[in-house]
């Protein structure tokens, strides 16, 4: 998802039996659906995994900014344009929520963005694709946010509080996101025949990264099981994508779009989409930094950071100057 | 690294009436600069009608391993609990 390859302890789930006391008191505590707030007692291990998930969602929001914002100064209308700078807002609030649940960790959001400026940390895929027409705000709101509004409904009820908390937030705002890109797409679907065709390349390119938001199937997701057990994750990788693949197929209908994937019916029996697996090699080569756009997304933010730098260190130093004049 | 900006708790009171909330932190070099920021990053859809800002170093909490010795007993005390007194029907409703 927007954290999709954390590594968690690497180690089987042990068994309540094989667990030290507080161990075990802790996960009787999270079995009972209780929250784990900032300052109660906690495995190592748990404490790093969160650290790491909530740390690349909080860099996926971040640099989720950089497909959107190329397109805020080409948007068609002043509306349009209002509506796409309001929609990159949010999702640097959204960033900033997530810095503030990792920080309550015992973590420094400055080294967590050294992290992502060096490369050393990891953000969703999807961000690794181009925008490269208007089409694409369209499929990206809709679809981009959609699977991600499937996977942070089921991580409100993440058992970290802070986590729990920010998701909260973060859903509030998610529905807008999703509607104003169906939104650009019911009215790009219903247009000329140029504009419907341009809907349905933007659908045809990011139908695939979309599904692999997810992560990677549940057989090779070894580091899932410690996860759910933590209630750090709440929902599997393969639940989430057919979620989204059943929630999204009657969209497409709708629209009148073809969907990408021939082989995609439904399933009378089971009442779920059976849908083609995306290519799982192009996910891996994309998460290990051979995207089409890692390169550009990362000189992207490393340049707003250092042009940033005078501005930063300018109302530093004019705030200590007011506190040593107060004194 | 000094340079940082420091952390912000930041408190929302939703609508006239209610009390200011805790909803988060963050970063900002003073009080003034944190109440603009927590405008932009907490209020962007009409959650309150007034901020604190205060420095998360400036606040002492309670220590969680104490919490049995701090708050037990206060539930030893059922009758604190209207409901501890069985007050006859026909008195009508106290």
């Amino acid at each position: 998802m927007y954290a999709q390859e954390v590594k968690s302890t690497g180690k089987g789930v042990k068994a309540l039996e094989e667990m030290s006391a507080e161990e075990r008191a802790f996960q009787e505590r999270i079995d009972a659906g209780e929250k784990i707030e900032p300052k109660d007692w906690m495995p190592d291990g748990y404490r790093k995994t969160l650290v790491r998930q909530i740390s690349q969602h909080g860099h996926s929001e971040v640099v989720g900014q950089l497909p959107e914002g190329n397109w805020i100064t080409r948007a068609p209308t002043l509306e349009r344009k209002s509506i796409l700078l309001a929609k990159v807002q949010d999702e640097a609030g959204h960033g900033l929520y997530l810095y503030s649940a990792a920080e309550t960790l015992g973590v420094s959001r400055a080294d967590l963005i050294d992290d992502l400026l060096a490369g050393r940390a990891k953000y969703s895929s999807i961000f690794n694709y181009p925008t490269l027409n208007w089409a694409d705000m369209g499929a990206v709101g809709w679809l981009v946010d959609g699977a991600a509004i499937v996977n942070q409904v089921a991580l409100q009820r993440t058992s970290y509080g802070p986590y729990s908390r920010a998701m909260v937030r973060i859903c509030k705002e998610e529905s807008f996101h999703a509607r104003q890109g169906y939104d650009i797409m019911m009215k790009m679907a219903g247009g000329t025949a140029a504009q419907k065709q341009m809907a349905q390349d933007a659908l045809d390119r990011l139908w695939w990264p979309a599904l692999m938001m997810f992560g990677p199937p549940d057989a090779d997701s070894v580091h899932s099981a410690q996860s759910m057990a933590w209630k750090i994750k709440v929902m599997t990788n393969d639940e989430g994508r057919q979620k989204f693949v059943d929630q999204t197929i009657p969209q497409i209908e709708y629209l009148g779009l073809e969907v990408p994937d021939q082989d995609a019916v439904l399933d009378a029996e089971s009442g779920h989409y059976r849908f083609t697996d995306p290519d799982w090699r192009e996910f891996f080569e994309v998460l290990k930094g051979n995207g089409p756009c890692n390169v550009d997304r990362l000189r992207a933010r490393n340049m707003a950071h250092d042009e940033g730098a005078w501005f930063r260190e300018g109302l530093m130093a004019h705030a200590k100057k007011q506190q040593i004049a107060a004194e | 690294m000094t340079n940082e900006w420091p952390l912000w708790e930041i408190f929302i009171r939703g609508q006239h009436g209610l009390s200011h909330r805790h909803v988060g932190s963050l970063h900002a070099p003073d009080a003034e600069m944190a109440i603009l920021n927590a405008r932009d990053v907490y209020t962007r859809r009409n959650e309150g009608v007034s901020l604190w800002v205060v420095k998360s170093s400036d606040i002492s909490a309670s220590a969680p391993g104490r919490k049995g010795p701090m708050f037990d007993p206060s539930n030893d005390k059922t009758y604190r609990h209207p409901t501890f007194f069985d007050i006859p029907d026909e008195v009508g409703s106290m």
